[in-house]
């Protein structure tokens, strides 16, 4: 572990107090009202062993997503790999960094954000991550930058058949008024087993505009946790879309914060769960600033006996006066056993605000499918164009028309793969 | 082309229909008639193969297949056709996105190859015209936000697209004024032809005006108790259909036989 000693001394302090922290709370378990009904005793008891570098399969893997126009960053493992990404066609204005490189060589805005962005107190899988602080990528863009390739982050995880522990970590820093579009695919060989805790953190300078895009395709048979955390400064606008097909055990937690006057959010998300699969998401917008707007629209498809769970969180402090809050949760289940349980939890302490929100759990519409059926298609391809159009409010917020399309096939490979036609 | 023979369709635990029998040939237009709870729109969504209607006896030949047999996506491939009554509104599905699936799902089925985007249009814009719809009907979610006259052009107008051999107009007058009936009626007239039938289901004789049809039949209580020529519609206009279903027992063998 070379690499851990040569580390500054900022690095090693905030890994060692993620280190503390975790040790003093542990894994969480299900009397603790955030993880009530996601249980991950199947993770701590697994005991998965922290994967050492790369893996056969993570150069096909990387390039079976590859979205063609845009800039790749590869992380195997968690260690940001040079020699599979591609950035032949670096932005003016972007600059792009391992982080165990960037926080050695002291690049702008490592030392001020890394692992500062997302609270680990509160979240101990981030706190888990951070105790193993050491490499993944930083990305900068410069004041006034307009990136327009966009940067895509494949992040592969796998151990050649034996499991393993990853804690890949990615910190983006847009500056004042730039804008830029982040996509970041996480994948794994089908079927392995393996443990992907992953952490993202993304503070949007005044005016910035960052959309991130979130593809979780990994192994049915992995246990996938993300963290990501955005700080949004005034008049910024920050959009994440996370798209989830794979991992046995799937927990998002997508937080925003509206740190500014006149900031601008979207977090939306599709999942699509069959088998005895669970899908956890849990986001949390703190409206901490006056004339802030946020739109949040989450959609879940369960089949077999999937489960879901949905918390919505939307603060909004007393000196929010004017917010306008919009959160949706909408899911179709596909079988009698599917569940989800679906929360909205509104914390409002300013008193001249707009708050919406709206939960509803429904079936195919057999009407529409009878008449789709009725002129010509078969079950399976009007259930498909259903459940496509149940997406495509959330899938039409893809700005990049490659990654729109290799997650569109993805998510028709899912229904093809996961969710039996029920008669 | 279809002959139906002692039909009896069950919709929940009502027997609505008691046993149909229809032929009807290739080119011919049949008008069923009838008041409201007689079975005429029954026997339309029976023959489109709607799960809600069980079919409990009786056979159905379409082209010599058991039609029966067919699921609803097979019976259209096959050129059945049905318009809808109440067109479903599918919000987020555009309407010609799904109108191109249809039509080459119906042309896979032919042996056929499957139209590209560029003469799915060409196709489309022809059609389009005939019916006087806007372009932008096209590009909207199907059915959705449309106005009644507008889900009944548009069922029209997938019809024209689907160039079906067999179609099943369920009240497709029903709350339409004047101009879109004959506008619909137009639809329908340019499409007839003789190989392709139809089955006019309607409660009023008004459609009959516009569409003139070969034979009427009557239907109460689930059975044809008359059939006849375009003139039946309009004694039935005069005379109302009160009383019809005591000819049920004189007019003998019901339904239009060759």
């Amino acid at each position: 572990m070379e690499t851990l000693v040569q580390a500054p001394a900022w690095v090693r302090e905030r890994r060692e107090a993620a280190a503390k922290r975790f040790a003093d709370v542990g894994f969480p378990n299900t009397r603790q009202e955030d993880w009530r009904f996601t249980n991950v005793a199947p993770i701590a008891d697994a005991k998965f062993p922290l994967a050492s570098g790369s893996f056969a399969q993570a150069s096909s893997l990387i390039f079976s997503v590859a979205v063609p126009g845009s800039l790749r960053l590869a992380i195997v493992n968690g260690q940001f790999a040079a020699g599979l990404s591609d950035l032949s066609a670096m932005p003016k204005g972007v600059r792009i960094a391992g982080i165990r490189d960037g926080a050695r060589d002291g690049s702008d805005g490592l030392e001020q954000h890394l692992a500062k962005v997302f609270n680990i107190e509160t979240h101990p899988f981030a706190a888990l991550n951070a105790s193993h602080l050491d490499d993944g990528v930083a990305i900068v863009i410069a004041s006034g930058a307009v990136v327009e390739t966009p940067i895509h982050i494949v992040i592969v995880t796998g151990g050649d058949g034996k499991p393993v522990a990853a804690h890949p970590r990615v910190l983006v820093v847009a500056g004042a008024n730039s804008q830029v579009r982040i996509a970041q695919t996480f994948v794994g060989v089908k079927d392995d087993v393996y443990f992907n805790n992953a952490v993202a953190e993304v503070v949007v300078g005044e005016g910035a505009i960052v959309d991130y895009y979130t593809d979780q395709r990994e192994s049915e048979q992995a246990f996938h946790i993300a963290n990501i955390q955005a700080h949004v400064a005034a008049k910024g606008v920050f959009a994440s879309h996370a798209f989830s097909t794979g991992a046995k055990i799937q927990r998002h937690d997508i937080g925003i914060a509206l740190n500014g006057e006149g900031a601008d959010c979207t977090m939306n998300g599709v999942y699509l769960a069959d088998g005895e699969r669970l899908m956890d998401t849990h986001t949390s917008l703190d409206h901490a600033m006056p004339h802030c707007t946020s739109h949040e629209i989450y959609k879940g498809i369960l089949a077999g006996k999937a489960k879901a769970v949905f918390n919505g969180r939307i603060i909004v402090r007393i000196d929010a006066q004017k917010t306008d809050a919009k959160q949706t949760n909408r899911a179709l289940l596909l079988s009698d056993d599917a569940t989800i349980n679906s929360n909205p939890q509104l914390e409002i302490f300013a008193d001249d605000v707009k708050c919406t929100h709206g939960a509803a759990v429904g079936q195919l519409d057999e009407e529409a499918m009878f008449y789709l059926q009725a002129r010509g298609l078969t079950r399976i391809e009007a259930r498909d164009m259903l459940l496509h159009a149940f997406a495509g409010e959330v899938l039409d917020g893809l700005k990049i028309p490659e990654l729109r399309e290799q997650i569109e096939k993805n998510f028709f490979t899912a229904l093809a793969r996961d969710i039996a036609v029920t008669a | 082309m279809l002959q139906v023979k002692n039909l009896k369709v069950r919709v929940e635990d009502r027997e609505i229909l008691k046993g149909i029998n229809l032929t009807v040939n290739q080119g011919e237009v049949h008008a069923i008639m009838g008041p409201n709870g007689s079975g005429k729109s029954t026997f339309a969504r029976a023959l489109s193969g709607h799960p809600g209607y069980e079919v409990t006896e009786g056979e159905v030949l379409y082209n010599g297949k058991d039609l029966l047999d067919m699921d609803p996506d097979e019976r259209a491939r096959e050129g059945v056709f049905m318009a809808f009554q109440y067109p479903v509104e599918i919000p987020g599905v555009n309407n010609a996105y799904f109108l191109k699936a249809a039509l080459n799902a119906k042309r896979k089925q032919a042996g056929l190859d499957e139209l590209d985007a560029i003469d799915f249009m060409k196709v489309v814009k022809e059609k389009l015209k005939v019916l006087h719809i806007d372009d932008s009907m096209l590009q909207r979610s199907v059915n959705e936000g449309f106005s009644g006259g507008e889900k009944k052009r548009n069922e029209i107008f997938h019809m024209a697209v689907l160039e079906p051999a067999l179609a099943l107009l369920d009240e497709t007058d029903s709350g339409l004024d004047i101009d879109a009936l004959r506008v619909v009626s137009e639809g329908v007239n340019a499409m007839r032809s003789a190989d392709r039938s139809f089955i006019v289901v309607t409660h009023y004789q008004r459609l009959l005006n516009y569409i003139v049809p070969d034979y009427v039949h009557v239907l109460s209580d689930g059975k044809i108790v008359r059939s006849g020529g375009k003139e039946l519609a309009l004694e039935l206009e005069e005379k109302g259909y009160a009383g019809q279903a005591a000819l049920r027992h004189s007019s003998g063998q019901a339904g239009a036989r060759r």
